[in-house]
C-alpha cells in the first residue's frame, strides 16, 4: 500500500513519464476541447487573449475558470472572484492527501511540481493507477503535465480561432472526461465495501448538492462517506 | 492589468490546497486510520463528481431518456465492468454522446 521511494528506484523515469502521458491520452483530448470552449467564452466575457491565456497557465481549473469568466463579465469584486475560485477548488485538498501516502521520500520540490497538477481527472487517473501498483513519481510528472500542456493549448486554439470554428465547442466530446471518470471508479471498486462506499457518496452528493451553494456537496460527500466507511470496517474488524 | 493580478490570486488559491496535503504529508508518519480513510477518498470524490454529471440535468433530477449524458453513460458502464479498459471506455463514450446529439438534438 504505501511504496516509499526505493521501492520504486528502479523503475526508469523516462520510461514512466512516457507511460504518464500515454495513460493520459483521453484526459488530453477532453481538456483540449474544454479549454477551447473556456479560450472561447473568456473572450466573450472581455478577457483579453493574453489574460485568457493566463488564466488557464496561472490557474489550471477548468470550472473555476469558467464561473470567473462570468464573474469578470459581470464585474465583481476581486474578493469576491478570488474566494469563489478558491471555494470551487478546495476539493482538490481531498485528492492532495489521498496521493501522498503513495509519494513518500520525495524531495520537496517534486511535492510542489506535482501538487501542480492534482484536477479532479489527473487526480482520478493517478489514484486508480498507484492504487494498483507501486508506480515511481515520473509516472504522475507525466500524466499531470501533460493535461497541464493540453489545457494550455486548448485555451490558445480558443482564444485564438474560436469564433473561427463555430459550433466545435458544441460537440460532446467533452463527455470523454465523464466517460472517463467512469471506467475509472469501476477499476476502483475492488472489494464490496468501496462499492457501497460510491453508492453513498453519489446519493450524499445529489442530496447535498440541492441544499448547498458552490461544490461543498462533492468535499462534504466526500468526507462523510470516508469516515461511515473507514469506521464500518474499523467496527467490522474489531468485532 | 488589473485582471492579471485577480488571476494570480486565483492560481494561488488554487495551488495551496493542491499542493500543501501532498507536501505535509507525505513527508510525514501518517495515521494508520487516516491511511484507511484515504482509501475511500478515490472512489468517494468520483461518485461524488460523477453523479450530479450524469443525473442532473440543468441542476433538476432528469432520469428521462432526453438526458443524453445519462444515455451515454450506460454503454461506458457497460464496457468498463466488462473490460476495465480506459481508452475503449473513452471511444464508446464519445460514439455514444455524439450519435446521440446527431439523433435527438
Amino acid at each position: 500500500m504505501q511504496p516509499d521511494a526505493a521501492a520504486t528506484a528502479n523503475a526508469h523515469p523516462p520510461t514512466e513519464l512516457a507511460a504518464g502521458v500515454t495513460k493520459a491520452v483521453p484526459i488530453m483530448l477532453g481538456y483540449v476541447v474544454l479549454a477551447m470552449a473556456f479560450g472561447v467564452l473568456a473572450r466573450e466575457a472581455g478577457l483579453t487573449i493574453s489574460e485568457t491565456i493566463a488564466m488557464s497557465v496561472i490557474v489550471f481549473a477548468g470550472a473555476s475558470q469558467f464561473i470567473a469568466a462570468g464573474m469578470f463579465a459581470a464585474a465583481m469584486s476581486p474578493a469576491a472572484i478570488i474566494m469563489t475560485t478558491f471555494l470551487v477548488n478546495l476539493r482538490h485538498i481531498l485528492m492532495s492527501a489521498a496521493l501522498a501516502p503513495h509519494l513518500r521520500g520525495l524531495r520537496f520540490h517534486s511535492y510542489a511540481l506535482l501538487g501542480w497538477g492534482v484536477t479532479d481527472e489527473t487526480f482520478a487517473l493517478n489514484s486508480t493507477e498507484y492504487g494498483r501498483q507501486p508506480r515511481h513519481h515520473w509516472f504522475m510528472y507525466g500524466t499531470n503535465f501533460a493535461a497541464y500542456a493540453s489545457w494550455i493549448t486548448g485555451t490558445i486554439i480558443g482564444a485564438f480561432f474560436g469564433s473561427l470554428v463555430p459550433g466545435i465547442e458544441q460537440l460532446p466530446l467533452g463527455f470523454a472526461l465523464p466517460a472517463m471518470f467512469i471506467c475509472l471508479l469501476v477499476m476502483q471498486l475492488s472489494d464490496r465495501l468501496l462499492l457501497y462506499a460510491a453508492v453513498l457518496a453519489g446519493g450524499l452528493s445529489l442530496l447535498l448538492g440541492q441544499l448547498l451553494e458552490g461544490n461543498w456537496n462533492i468535499i462534504l460527500a466526500t468526507v462523510l462517506t470516508a469516515t461511515a466507511a473507514s469506521g464500518w470496517e474499523k467496527w467490522k474488524s474489531s468485532g | 492589468m488589473e485582471k492579471l493580478w485577480i488571476i494570480a490570486a486565483m492560481g494561488a488559491a488554487t495551488y495551496l490546497p493542491r499542493a500543501l496535503p501532498l507536501a505535509v504529508l507525505a513527508r510525514m508518519r501518517i495515521p494508520e486510520g487516516f491511511i484507511r480513510w484515504l482509501r475511500f477518498v478515490p472512489v468517494a470524490v468520483l461518485a461524488a463528481l460523477l453523479a450530479p454529471e450524469l443525473l442532473l440535468r440543468g441542476g433538476a433530477f432528469d432520469l428521462t431518456i432526453r438526458n443524453q449524458h445519462l444515455l451515454a453513460a450506460v454503454p461506458c458502464f457497460l464496457v468498463a465492468v466488462k473490460t476495465k479498459n480506459l481508452p475503449l471506455t473513452v471511444g464508446v463514450g464519445l460514439a455514444a454522446a455524439i450519435l446521440l446529439q446527431a439523433v435527438m438534438p
